[in-house]
């Protein structure tokens, strides 16, 4: 799967590219971590509030960073079929 | 293991826990200012009427004053405003003709949570779902000038009057300004590619489903965030606030920035705009340069052009904004400020 963390580089993105690692690697999930720094391409998304998180292009998050934990249970259900 | 993860779960434990914040903040306020006055002048015998002490006292005094009064506003107002969203308020603003729209924007501005981190995708976002550019960049206006933390001190240090202004002035700029940059008809001074932008996939409300726990989690963690950012601005604002209470003499101002001086608001706007720093750090400096004699008009005026325009938010907005409408959104946003500060200069003297 891929995950990608939309946002321009404002610490809240930092800290959910950080978390989002975390949590894949206690799930034991092989992602492919990706950043998109590039505006056009975050409002592209309909992401408006920065940070986001997008699983196989789908948006599953945005405007907020959880917690290990909550970012488990959402990737855990997305990688679910 | 970080504070957040201590938030309770259950509903008792968190009435529980709020409760216990509550008494522990309350408490901490009342004896801030005995604790030091008995640390400073009885136990270390500081003679309470020498400059350096007043200073000092100034110092500690309103370090711990300001942290907890940011700590107890932003924690209640992350989680009031946890039930709202940028989603949310363009859904509210789609479809509004402006005038309507720009009065909407402004007042939405100041409820919606809001990083000027995200202003870029926001405008992308208004802007391709159809809302006016003049609607949207009154939401762009308001939501840093009428800030959360600046109510909330202004209420605690100087009153509800001087709030209400504060805040019907903000909106008030916030309304024209836009109106007029839509007026103008700046939509070819806006990069193209925000025109270009077609939105796909389903907007996710970040504030649908939230649990309470989540909500008071977003609000301890939102408390950590804004004080390692701002503290250092808190530090140095607090620091020149103690400097001017215990160093410059009480008339000095009122001679070289009183009421009736032409320039005074105009010396304030152009000391602020350039100046990045945020409310809390703003504040007492304000509060000392009050209690010397400078009008309320000339602080408000200051402070606004502090937080409303600010160089890394300029340089942000030039990826959506080309250069002229960069200037004009400058222009117009201090000419308002430069009015309000004379405005109220003349209806408080």
């Amino acid at each position: 799967m891929i995950v990608k963390v939309l946002g321009p580089g404002c610490a809240n993105c930092v800290t959910l590219e950080k978390r989002t690692r975390q949590a894949l690697t206690d799930l034991g999930l092989d992602a492919h971590v990706e950043k998109v720094t590039d505006y056009a391409q975050i409002a592209a998304y309909g992401v408006m509030t920065t940070p986001g998180l997008v699983v196989d292009e789908q948006v599953v998050l945005q405007g907020r960073v959880p917690t290990v934990a909550a970012l488990g249970e959402l990737l855990g259900a997305a990688a679910r079929p | 293991m970080t504070l957040v993860d201590h938030v309770p779960t259950t509903r008792r434990g968190q009435g529980g826990a709020l409760l216990a914040a509550s008494v522990a903040w309350v408490v901490a306020y009342r004896v801030n200012g005995p604790v030091w006055d008995a640390l400073l002048y009885d136990l270390l015998g500081l003679d309470p009427a020498a400059r350096l002490t007043g200073s000092l006292r100034f110092f500690a005094y309103d370090t711990v004053k300001i942290t907890l009064l940011l700590v107890g506003i932003v924690f209640v107002v992350t989680v009031l405003r946890s039930y709202m969203s940028v989603e949310r308020t363009r859904a509210l603003l789609g479809g509004r003709r402006e005038g309507v729209g720009n009065v909407m924007a402004a007042g939405l501005g100041v409820v919606t949570p809001f990083c000027s981190c995200s202003a870029v995708p926001a405008f992308i976002g208004f802007v391709a779902a159809g809302i006016p550019i003049g609607v949207t960049l009154s939401f762009l206006i308001a939501s840093p000038m009428v800030n959360e933390v600046a109510i909330g001190l202004l209420l605690t240090l100087f009153g509800w009057k001087v709030t209400a202004i504060y805040i019907g002035a903000g909106l008030t700029i916030a309304v024209v300004a836009g109106w007029v940059l839509g007026r103008l008809g700046v939509e070819r001074w806006v990069e193209p590619f925000v025109f270009e932008t077609r939105l796909r996939g389903e907007v996710v409300d970040p504030a649908r489903g939230l649990t309470l726990a989540e909500r008071l989690q977003t609000g301890v963690e939102e408390v950590g965030t804004i004080l390692r950012r701002i503290w250092p601005y808190l530090l140095v604002g607090i620091g020149l606030g103690a400097v001017i209470h215990g160093w410059v003499p009480t008339d000095f101002f009122t001679r070289y920035a009183g009421a009736d001086d032409v320039f005074g608001v105009l010396v304030a706007v152009g000391i602020g705009v350039p100046l990045y720093s945020n409310a809390a750090g703003v504040m007492p400096l304000v509060e000392t340069l009050h209690d010397k004699g400078v009008p309320m008009g000339t602080l408000l005026a200051f402070m606004m052009a502090v937080v409303a325009l600010s160089l890394p938010e300029l340089v942000l907005l030039r990826r959506v904004l080309r250069p002229p409408l960069l200037a004009a959104y400058v222009g117009v946003v201090a000419t308002g400020i430069v009015a309000v500060g004379y405005l109220f200069n003349a209806l408080l003297a």
